[in-house]
């Protein structure tokens, strides 16, 4: 017997409605962190365009943090918590197995009970978690979708390595999905290069580690920084390209260019690999916050909105790229 | 198929492009990182445009062998020959 599929709104669209941020407190300039590495600030500042970035507090938890985010991105869109409706957090740094954080999260936001889970894309996760979010409403299954992406890679960060003791840092980002009139988030261009694990990972997984009968310190986030500075400066040039077209949105019509702020060297080779004219604004956020993983495009985008550089209906360009390997890309106008 | 020098040159305007070297600077004998200022990043930056420039495609396991201008010009002639 046939059943009933989800009532939908319509038309049918999507749009980001409010986008929020969460910045730690504490600020680490490149001069705390060079001794450990045997670099200076100027190294740092070449090779990643960092200049200080924001490491969390004992109590600056990955919740408290996402609560912050969420509670700015739903009074940004105008809404009040009782009207989310799904919780999606992606985090790669919430050190708990289970529960889930989303719905510790949606707990202490004071929502209704909505659907609440975490979701796995390292670097990419707030780009999976948009696409998800925009095809939830546009089917029906959520009416006011929260996307957060949350990361205390401090954490996991082995301060005596070179390659990426100064890039990681910690912070939250949010933005609320909801129904539109007109298409607001276009097609994700999105997969994965599982092939390619090795590049970014964490080196001992926690039961090996907790089980070992000489114990490591702990386990840390690795990185082989060249292969991966090729794989997001140059293929993912050809994503966000399709993201583009997908969108039907021309490289001349792009407003503002949002990428995952992983090294102002990828961002900037981003651009130039996707012939970005002078007229688009590129999101820089990097050299004040390093690199947030889940968190980095949200607080980029909020920067942009809070400093004027990229206003309400604009078009910007979100690529998000990290470990797995995994990327997703799409097309959205800025709320 | 292109002489030492004709690679050379090309490689010099590649190397100009990314990194603002002087292209009378890229000579053979010329160290990537000690002479020409030319970071890990901007290698892989001037090893994804040559792979484009010359039509050959050089792993990122041999890019830490291409120590001199004159070890890639090596590399591109021979991956050009095979």
């Amino acid at each position: 017997m046939p059943i009933r599929t989800p009532e939908t709104s319509t038309p049918g669209h999507a749009r980001l409605m409010g986008v929020g941020g969460y910045r730690p407190s504490r600020v680490v300039p490149n001069s705390e962190i060079v001794e450990a590495i045997d670099s200076s600030d100027e190294w740092i500042r070449t090779r990643s365009g960092i200049t200080e970035r924001r490491w969390a507090t004992p109590e600056e938890t990955v919740q408290m943090m996402s609560v912050a985010a969420g509670r700015k991105a739903i009074e940004a869109a105008g809404l009040d918590p009782q009207q989310i409706d799904c919780v999606i957090v992606a985090t790669v740094s919430h050190m708990l197995q289970t529960p889930s954080l989303a719905a510790l999260v949606a707990d202490e936001l004071g929502t209704d009970h909505p659907a609440a889970f975490d979701i796995s894309a390292a670097c990419a996760g707030f780009c999976h978690g948009i696409s998800m979010a925009s095809d939830f409403v546009r089917g029906g299954s959520a009416k006011h979708v929260l996307v957060i992406g949350v990361e205390r890679l401090s954490d996991l960060t082995n301060l005596r390595d070179r390659g990426t003791a100064f890039i990681f840092a910690d912070g939250a980002g949010a933005a609320v999905v909801g129904p539109s009139d007109v298409p607001g988030i276009g097609p994700v261009v999105w997969g994965s290069a599982g092939e390619q694990a090795d590049l970014i990972k964490q080196d001992v997984d926690w039961l090996t580690w907790g089980t070992a009968a000489e114990r490591v310190e702990q386990p840390y986030l690795t990185m082989d920084g060249n292969p991966v500075f090729r794989w997001a400066a140059f293929s993912m040039a050809k994503v966000g390209q399709e993201a583009l077209d997908r969108a039907g949105v021309g490289v001349d019509e792009l407003d503002c260019f949002v990428p995952h702020q992983a090294n102002l060297r990828i961002v900037d080779a981003l651009a130039r690999s996707m012939k970005l004219p002078e007229s688009v604004t590129i999101a820089r956020d990097i050299t004040t916050m390093g690199n947030t993983s889940a968190a980095s495009i949200p607080l980029a985008l909020e920067r942009l909105i809070e400093n004027g550089e990229a206003k309400t209906g604009d078009t910007a360009l979100l690529i998000a790229f990290g470990a797995g390997l995994v990327y997703a890309a799409q097309v959205v106008i800025v709320p | 198929m292109a002489t030492t020098e004709e690679i050379r040159t090309q490689l010099a305007d590649i190397v100009n492009e990314v990194a603002g070297v002087d292209t009378s600077d890229v000579q053979l004998d010329k160290s990537f990182v000690d002479d020409l200022d030319v970071d890990s990043l901007s290698m892989v930056e001037v090893v994804v445009a040559a792979e484009e420039a010359f039509g050959v495609t050089i792993p990122d396991s041999e890019v830490k062998n291409l120590k001199t201008v004159g070890d890639a010009v090596s590399f591109i002639e021979n991956a050009q020959a095979a």
